[in-house]
């Protein structure tokens, strides 16, 4: 870079205050010159939570620009799902986000069930709302404590670990499944909760509050981590909705988006939901919101032990589910934000055509705009608080 | 009265001199190597153990509970799993420099432990320049960490080893700095001057037997504080920053010389906190003015029996396990600064203040 490019283009490193500037206007004659350097982060770096490779231009620590590379674990799901009937298909989709398969399956059980206008008991809806949720607290705990690890923090992610174990044995009693549950089908679910389930839920939520906040003020409240997080990659409303980013990473931004309340599925009409918002869109606000959405489900989970009715939990199935002819297109609430399924038919046994709008894909492309001018701890502090599954992305 | 401190100091280090110090030369330098080694590769163990064991219970976890009793054999398990392991060297590294980089870093922190008071009379030698001479070795091991990250021809690797050199150098002023006014109010850089001063600390002419954290408390924080800087640990880590440079200077290194950096930084925290129990918390002292039992002379800190030596190195110990153990649990609690605020936190901060404290310090002296 020469001398006159980086005057010309004042870098205002987003980590200061307004007003406050770091300096690093050229001194003396400007004889002085860098060489830049490109640096590959990922595809195998702690920071990237998966194969994702990005590729910084940098001078110094300063980066310069930044590419992410997508398509290192890249599995052909879309494709893969056409060969597989409905039922099968379950099985598929709770794998492209690995730590939210709840909320896959009844995306794409939905998306079935509206193809097929079927009528799905009310206490398998119920049932799938309080498996979603607890399924949300989990995935967010992995991102709570992560982050943590990612600014040097260790001690979050033993306690998120601990406290996932436990949401993981309640899910598993009901599912058989710790992360890959193919629980929900078309018309239901597939089998009713244990016995005992409700109460041990009931005891978890109570003690989940405590545990909640003790990450919060480890957390939250550290100097250290407000140094590192206040103001650092700032994402402005327009340029969030341009990308489509959404989940808590858009809620950063201040706008109180949650497919829950704008667009309400299963019954979550008939319960209240606290949408968390930022101000700035910076690192602090998305972690802010990450964690008020942990509360808000805890919230919801509450509300749902009071409503959740008796009957069946299922309508029985044809021996083979064959949606009608046409296409329809449903969107529910991952917790990293909007997933939608546009499923296609033919007819047939299986999908025609089944392409996924994964909130993850999204949200990482807001990383080159996010990443320009930051210093290279920034860089993992923004990556580490935009959040992705990156097989969500490479799907 | 400053001179007359120091004639006395001088007077009282001569008068007693070092248990390990006998009539045969050579029997005289084998026992100072025995002991010099003997804490070199035992202490910083204890305190690797403590640091996994602490950290397991402050995270509800179990930490090391297999190897030996209760774990405690873990590092030596460790230490025998890096000897096997294969000593990999990058293929465009610079070769000798990557080889002897954590030889470089090594042997300072070593060379310290000749120099630390321990007991009444147990240490291995007492410079008249002991401080001096074990800041100057601490700022060598600047060189092993830069060689490292330079020669192991790796842009993470380099660009730790560049934040590592700036680090170092930015935090070396304020602990010599801080270090400097523990010795303008003892009048001495003998580090068992140092230790005997605290225990006959006058002001105005009245007896308070105080340890030097209390009227430097300030000094005391920004020693500790660069001290931790100093040693690149949490949440100084950033030279290494394991989710920013995957291991900064060490992600080249396998095997043994892995793990002589690691050795290096365990090292380090026993010797800058034997460095704070000696300048600020009365070395061996049990509490201010409470000599150690059947001990004479100098605020009853020499001339002790064999009872009195022991007592006092488990004070010592004790004092640097308290010191390591504050930075345990500060790695448990705190994330990482950035490298800007790092540095902004040592030249607008730390200096400032440890320079406002010298001045203070030494007004004090002349007018007391």
């Amino acid at each position: 870079m020469s001398v006159s490019d980086l005057s010309a283009r004042q870098i205002h490193h987003p980590a200061t205050a307004p007003g406050e500037n770091l300096n690093l206007e050229i001194v003396g004659d400007g004889a002085f010159t860098t060489a830049d350097m490109t640096l590959s982060v990922g595809p195998a770096h702690p920071a990237t939570h998966g194969v994702l490779r990005v590729v910084l231009e940098m001078d110094g620590e300063r980066v310069k620009s930044a590419h992410p590379v997508i398509g290192y674990m890249h599995r052909g799901f879309e494709k893969l799902a056409e060969h597989r009937d409905f039922r099968q298909n379950m099985a598929l989709v709770n794998r492209h986000d690995w730590l939210s398969g709840m909320t896959n399956e009844i995306g794409l059980a939905l998306t079935v069930e509206r193809m097929l206008e079927m009528e799905v008991p009310e206490r398998a809806q119920w049932i799938r709302m309080l498996g979603a949720e607890w399924n949300r607290i989990l995935n967010h705990l992995l991102f709570v404590g992560s982050y943590g690890l990612e600014l040097g923090a260790i001690t979050p992610m033993f306690y998120a670990t601990r406290e996932r174990e436990r949401i993981q044995y309640l899910l598993e009693s009901a599912t058989g499944g710790r992360l890959h549950y193919t629980y929900n089908q078309p018309g239901g679910v597939k089998i009713d909760l244990p016995k005992g389930f409700l109460h041990q839920s009931v005891d978890l939520v109570a003690s989940m509050h405590q545990r909640v906040q003790d990450l919060e003020d480890l957390l939250l409240g550290n100097e250290i981590f407000i140094a590192r997080t206040k103001g650092v990659g700032p994402l402005p409303t327009e340029v969030a909705l341009s990308y489509g980013v959404s989940g808590p990473t858009l809620q950063a931004t201040g706008i109180p988006e949650d497919v829950r309340v704008s667009e309400p599925y299963l019954k979550y009409d008939q319960v209240e939901v606290p949408v968390p918002v930022g101000e700035n869109g910076d690192s602090w606000d998305r972690f802010y919101c990450l964690l008020g959405r942990m509360k808000a489900s805890l919230y919801i989970i509450e509300q749902i032990h009071d409503l959740i009715p008796g009957g069946p939990v299922n309508v029985k199935l044809p021996k083979m589910v064959k949606a009608p002819e046409g296409a329809t297109y449903v969107r529910v609430e991952n917790p990293l934000g909007s997933l939608g399924y546009w499923l296609e038919s033919d007819g047939g046994r299986t999908p025609w055509r089944l392409k996924m709008r994964t909130a993850s894909f999204s949200n990482v492309q807001a990383l080159p705009y996010l990443l320009e001018g930051t210093l290279v701890p920034d860089a993992i502090s923004v990556l580490g608080s935009v959040f992705f599954v990156v097989g969500d992305v490479d799907r | 009265m400053m001179d007359s401190l120091l004639v006395t100091s001088t007077g009282l280090v001569a008068q007693t001199a070092g248990l390990l110090d006998t009539d045969t030369f050579a029997l005289s330098v084998a026992l100072k190597v025995a002991l010099v080694l003997g804490l070199f590769f035992v202490v910083p163990l204890v305190v690797g153990y403590m640091e996994h064991k602490a950290m397991a219970r402050l995270q509800h976890r179990r930490g090391p509970m297999f190897a030996g009793p209760a774990g405690s054999l873990q590092l030596v398990a460790d230490g025998i799993k890096f000897l096997q392991k294969e000593d990999l060297i990058p293929r465009a590294a610079d070769k000798w420099v990557f080889a002897i980089a954590p030889g470089m870093a090594l042997v300072p922190a070593m060379l310290i432990f000749f120099v630390l008071p321990l007991a009444p009379g147990l240490w291995a030698a007492d410079l008249e320049l002991g401080l001096f001479y074990a800041l100057a070795i601490t700022s060598i091991s600047v060189l092993g960490v830069m060689m490292g990250g330079w020669a192991s021809a790796n842009k993470f690797s380099l660009i730790g080893g560049l934040r590592a050199a700036a680090q170092l150098i930015a935090y070396e002023l304020p602990l010599i700095l801080a270090a400097i006014a523990v010795a303008v109010q003892a009048g001495t850089l003998s580090l068992v001057g140092i230790v005997e001063s605290q225990a006959t600390f006058t002001l105005a002419g009245t007896d308070l037997n105080l340890w030097f954290v209390f009227p430097q408390i300030l000094g005391f924080g920004i020693f500790f504080v660069a001290a931790l800087a100093e040693l690149s640990r949490p949440p100084f880590d950033m030279p290494i920053a394991d989710s920013e440079l995957v291991f900064g200077y060490m992600t080249e290194y396998t095997g043994i010389k892995f793990a002589m950096y690691l050795l290096t930084e365990y090292a380090g925290m026993v010797s800058m906190s034997a460095l704070m129990v000696v300048l600020y918390l009365g070395g061996w002292q049990i509490l201010p003015g409470v000599p150690l039992p059947g001990c004479e002379g100098a605020g009853g800190l020499f001339d002790c029996g064999a009872l009195g030596t022991v007592i006092g190195l488990g004070v010592t110990m004790g004092k640097i396990l308290l010191l390591t153990f504050v930075m345990v649990w500060l790695r448990v609690a705190y994330p990482r600064l950035r490298e800007d605020q790092l540095q902004r936190m040592s030249w607008l901060v730390l200096v400032p203040l440890s320079l406002l404290n010298l001045a203070v310090v030494a007004v004090a002296k002349v007018v007391f």
